[in-house]
């Protein structure tokens, strides 16, 4: 019986520790060699990193209710947005009267003519007031439309294309002027984030290293998680959820739990983002930024954990090199990439892996591991 | 096959109150779905420690009176409780099986992406909220229950084997196996040999045999051969369109000339 209590197996920690080491030491090789030097890393190579890290701790989040619970979610940009703002606001009040108008208050305030801030950016100039509020608006928000939506037993699609309507219909409220969020312009134009400068390459490297730190956190936690009776009970709501109940168990707060969980996670990633990428604005919010994300843990391989990371640094990668050469080609290319993983990848990116390992004969030549018969 | 299980297996009562020795009470219960009416003022009782079976032809409201009884389906009128104090028409689903009702599906329904050892585990009687399902862990006692549940549904050896790879009877014995572990006093069985072997309707015979008497059970079916193995001297419920037709011993209800012309004489 293989019911080992470590989270992974001796090689998966390897790799995971090899992964997390190459990506600590990126910022190191940034710091240490001038520029033009062959082992220079350079900062917008750092900064894209970052983002990536950052997309990963969404797609993760994302895998653990769609590849875990069963539940698609097409409206993950919006917590991912709610971080971010969240967190923005704070980046804002930092920028003091350094702004194109010297105010206390951020530039859109003051073209929109207000005299103060609204009631809702109070404590805002706090950073661990904002930080809170990066975990509980979007936990608040997740768990009261999940409430709803869970008790009134909606699921599958239906339930898809609601979160799919949230995210539109949040966007659509910020957008506008009036919400005191920037409009369509959002946040940007950030100074500086608890009073050292916001291009100081110290800053940046901070920034990166607590992204990595994070999410290889998160992996861990959800690991950890879905490796408890929890998680069977979660791959139960998604496999027999009529079973599940009928054995004693309430989908309801199992899928609260789960979906609450995977909202916060994405809302840190959002709040990590801004201030490495420098911007946020509504279009975060709309739809195909959600779909996006989804891609990423299909590609990547769902119920995985590992490979929506993988997914997420695989496509964004793809796309960065893609919007440079052929600009115009991208989101064909990202739809054929979509096609040809569900019609020949099932598995994703990490499914491939075994299938690897069996061309390769070199340990256990003649396993026929159960997953590949089921 | 002997089976030792000394406290978990006997007829338990805790929480349920059968003083009146009935465990289950359906009273005057209907169900009208659009006007029709699924179940017709059907009244219905089981003993304590009684294996009831239930026949009927198809419509007969069988898999309604189960949902009734299961928290699925709710009446329109008429009262279901289960002892003297539960009031099963006012319990969610799993309120109902934590109260002491198991129910096997007409189709085999496990979690066919989880191991037998861990359907067995889920379905295990313990707290199963958030917090102590996350920080769940096995003790050697619960070991021992999986493993002796094991032997008696004959899925020792296949433990580590993922769900869906098993046998359709096997599927089905699994299911009946997380019943037994959930510590239910009453079990639901819906058509438990529905698409087995002959060899595996017997064993399963068998394995109801040896549950006689240690769990209220309920049993519906259509395979007339099975319902004569296991009902033995045991009352026969006849349903047809959503009430009681007949009820009394295999014999008697055979013989009686509205089942014939309902349901045995097709």
């Amino acid at each position: 019986m293989n019911r080992s209590t470590s989270l992974f197996s001796r090689r998966a920690w390897v790799v995971l520790a090899a992964c997390t080491l190459v990506a600590a030491l990126l910022p190191v090789l940034h710091l240490a060699f001038p520029d033009g030097h062959p082992l220079h890393v350079s900062g917008y190579m750092l900064g894209l990193v970052g983002k990536f890290m950052c997309y990963a701790l969404a797609a993760l989040a994302l895998d653990l209710v769609w590849g875990y619970t069963g539940i698609l979610s097409l409206g993950h940009g919006l917590f991912f947005a709610l971080g971010a703002y969240a967190h923005g606001m704070y980046l804002m009040r930092a920028i003091g009267r350094d702004g194109s108008y010297g105010s206390v208050l951020p530039d859109f305030m003051v073209f929109l003519d207000w005299k103060d801030y609204p009631w809702y950016w109070a404590f805002t100039d706090h950073f661990w007031y904002c930080m809170l509020l990066v975990v509980l608006v979007p936990g608040l928000v997740a768990f009261v439309f999940g409430w709803f939506a869970f008790r009134s037993r909606i699921k599958g699609v239906y339930f898809s294309i609601i979160t799919q309507a949230l995210t539109y219909a949040a966007m659509l409220l910020f957008f506008r002027n009036d919400t005191g969020f920037g409009g369509n312009n959002g946040f940007t134009d950030f100074k500086r984030i608890l009073g050292h400068s916001i291009t100081d390459p110290g800053t940046r490297t901070t920034l990166y290293l607590a992204t990595l730190a994070l999410l290889v956190g998160a992996l861990l936690l959800c690991r950890w998680i879905v490796r408890s009776k929890l998680g069977r009970v979660l791959q139960g709501v998604r496999d027999a959820e009529s079973r599940l109940m009928f054995i004693g168990y309430d989908p309801l707060a199992f899928k609260l739990f789960v979906w609450t969980l995977s909202a916060v996670l994405c809302a840190i990633a959002g709040a990590l983002y801004v201030p490495q990428v420098g911007i946020i604005n509504p279009s975060e919010m709309s739809p195909a930024n959600s779909i996006e994300m989804v891609v990423w843990v299909a590609i990547g391989g769902r119920g995985t954990l590992v490979g929506p990371i993988v997914g997420a640094f695989a496509v964004n990668g793809l796309k960065s090199w893609f919007t440079a050469a052929f600009p115009d080609l991208w989101l064909f290319a990202l739809g054929l990439l979509f096609i040809l993983v569900t019609l020949f990848m099932r598995q994703g990116i990490l499914g491939v892996l075994p299938a690897i390992k069996r061309v390769l004969p070199r340990r256990r030549p003649a396993v026929a591991t159960t997953e590949e018969t089921v | 096959m002997s089976l030792d299980m000394s406290s978990g297996m006997s007829i338990k009562r805790d929480g349920v109150d059968t003083r009146h020795g009935a465990i289950l009470y359906l009273d005057d219960v209907t169900v009208s779905f659009d006007g029709f009416r699924a179940l017709n003022k059907l009244t219905l009782d089981i003993s304590v420690g009684e294996l009831r079976c239930i026949i009927g032809p198809n419509g007969a409201g069988k898999t309604t009176m189960m949902d009734v009884i299961t928290g699925k389906t709710r009446p329109t009128t008429g009262s279901a409780f289960f002892g003297q104090t539960f009031d099963l028409a006012k319990m969610t689903e799993y309120e109902i099986a934590h109260a002491g009702i198991g129910r096997k599906f007409q189709r085999p329904t496990v979690f066919e992406q989880h191991t037998v050892f861990e359907n067995l585990e889920l379905a295990m009687k313990m707290d199963k909220r958030v917090r102590p399902t996350l920080f769940a862990r096995l003790s050697s006692e619960q070991e021992d229950r999986i493993a002796a549940i094991l032997r008696l549904i004959r899925l020792n050896g296949e433990e580590d084997r993922v769900a869906g790879l098993l046998s359709h009877g096997q599927k089905q014995w699994l299911e009946i196996g997380m019943l037994l572990m959930q510590e239910p006093q009453l079990i639901l069985l819906d058509e438990p040999v529905a698409g087995m072997s002959d060899a595996e309707t017997a064993r399963t015979a068998e394995l109801l045999n040896e549950l006689r008497g240690k769990h209220s059970i309920m049993v519906v079916e259509h395979d007339m051969g099975f319902v004569a193995e296991i009902a033995q001297q045991g009352k026969v419920t006849v349903l047809h369109e959503g009430s009681v037709l007949a009820e009394g011993r295999m014999d008697d209800v055979q013989a009686d000339d509205r089942v014939i012309e309902v349901y045995l004489g097709r």
